[in-house]
């Protein structure tokens, strides 16, 4: 691999570990440990724990740190309190989606918006080329976090056990004391888990990854976090949201107040107004088979993840189709390199706890 | 990985596939084959979790893919390394494709063909040439 790669704080970790590493975003980050599937399932029953560090960060702070953001983002952040949390999405005037990001507010005027690792810098210089007259410090704040995301049914339990005060509830974040180190605890994750997202100095992952394991987190990997997600129905900028297609056509309608203001608030009221042309459904194959990114469906619409899910046992995915073949119970034909694959439109999540 | 990996009583295929030539049980004017992927293949490709054999009577034309093997994260080509006629197909990978990854070489084989032209083996490596391929 060229050396140019950046490695998080944990690197050494993942080589100990046995990891696979591969090429994501211009970083060198661990694809799976033991087993996508054994880590999948870990998290789904126990506990698992992500480095995630190539997750970007961009503080907004000052008097007009509101007014930018709400410039940017879909969603209303004035509804967002001092230690809360909100999702939302970046857009072009056209509507089209420049990332989906986490925005978290620290303080009344302070403000942490995680963005996915391949468009941070292209974020980061949106903002910038956003700031104006207003009266607001952005800064860049990739190299001064890493980023532990400990997901599962046990995670919170196994958090609270090294946390110096109670954890943030769902949607919020506090600063703690993990093992003596100060850091961002969010309840936040993207596997469809209970669980918590930790924002620290990159100097203090590793004695916290060491202890996490030590209690028994599984490490896992980005391919066990692509399926998790994928059958929790989370977006995956890249596959299922680009600058191609709107908020409204991805099903995130709900994350976009356009009374805000935000650029690209006409493009989605007009959408909204109208009704989609095409729509982002959940499908499972119905028989063998994996439809994979890419693959056409035929009448129309493409598939933008496809897997198979561990824990259904089946291929799943989600897909772009005209709207009319939207509702779910509609069977669909997917191409997947020349064989027909039927389909059907299922309902999202495609895995639910307990189902 | 040692070269333990890479049984000498088989021929590779660059593209990491092996065919083990019966020398017995086999018509000796049309001798036949047995296919499969190599454990590298496996190794790289994670755990196998769907594969479709193509259909007894297909042809199989050396070096062109004849099916696919596909992990979580990834789709693969499974070229021949022969060409022939596929005379049986291994029904139980259909239901276990982990047993690609468990023992690629012996329960996890995928095919068998009636060999077209025995001749094409001398284009195969042995398995000390296939594992100089692989950088040690």
């Amino acid at each position: 691999m060229p050396t140019t790669l950046r490695r998080t704080a944990l690197y050494d970790r993942h080589v100990a570990a046995g990891a696979k590493l591969v090429e994501f975003a211009g970083w060198e980050m661990p694809v799976q440990y033991e087993g996508v599937r054994q880590e999948h399932t870990a998290v789904r029953t126990d506990v698992g724990v992500f480095d995630v560090s190539h997750m970007g960060e961009i503080e907004t702070s000052g008097p007009q740190a509101l007014e930018l953001l709400q410039r940017l983002i879909s969603n209303d952040l004035a509804r967002v309190p001092v230690g809360g949390a909100q999702y939302g999405l970046l857009c072009r005037e056209d509507g089209g989606v420049l990332d989906d990001l986490f925005t978290y507010r620290l303080e009344a005027e302070r403000w942490l918006t995680v963005t996915n690792a391949a468009n941070h810098e292209q974020d980061l210089q949106w903002w910038r080329a956003h700031v104006g007259e207003l009266d607001v410090q952005v800064d860049d704040r990739i190299d001064d976090y890493a980023m532990l995301a400990v997901q599962g049914p046990r995670a919170r339990e196994l958090v609270q056990a090294i946390s110096d005060a109670p954890l943030p509830p769902r949607m919020t974040a506090a600063t703690r004391r993990l093992l003596g180190a100060q850091m961002l605890v969010c309840g936040t994750g993207y596997t469809g888990e209970e669980g918590v997202e930790l924002l620290l100095a990159p100097a203090d992952a590793p004695a916290l990854w060491d202890e996490l394991i030590r209690r028994g987190a599984v490490p896992a990997g980005l391919a066990a976090r692509d399926t998790l997600r994928l059958e929790a129905c989370y977006h995956l900028y890249g596959n299922d949201l680009s600058s191609e297609r709107g908020p409204i056509e991805a099903g995130l309608g709900w994350c976009c107040v356009e009374d805000t203001g935000f650029v690209g608030s006409d493009a989605v009221r007009a959408v909204r107004a109208a009704g989609p042309r095409e729509r982002l459904v959940a499908f499972a194959i119905d028989g063998p088979g994996i439809a994979r990114q890419g693959n056409p469906i035929v009448g129309g619409g493409e598939v933008t993840s496809g897997t198979l899910s561990p824990s259904l046992g089946i291929g799943v995915g989600l897909a772009y189709v005209p709207s009319e073949h939207a509702p779910v119970g509609t069977r669909l034909q997917i191409d997947v390199r020349g064989k027909m694959r039927p389909a059907v439109v299922r309902e999202k999540p495609l895995y639910r706890k307990g189902s | 990985m040692s070269q333990d990996g890479y049984p000498d009583d088989l021929l590779y295929h660059p593209e990491h596939d092996w065919a083990r030539i019966d020398a017995e049980g086999s018509d000796p004017a049309r001798p036949e084959a047995t296919l499969g992927i190599t454990w590298y293949a496996q190794d790289a490709l994670g755990e196998v979790v769907f594969f479709e054999a193509p259909a007894v009577g297909t042809l199989l034309v050396q070096d062109a893919p004849y099916a696919e093997v596909e992990s979580v994260k990834a789709v693969s080509d499974v070229v021949a390394p022969l060409s022939g006629e596929i005379v049986a197909v291994n029904e139980t990978l259909a239901d276990s494709p982990q047993l690609i990854n468990e023992d690629p070489y012996g329960d996890g084989w995928m095919v068998r063909i009636a060999l077209s032209d025995p001749s094409e083996r001398d284009a195969l490596m042995d398995a000390e040439a296939y594992f100089a391929t692989l950088g040690g």
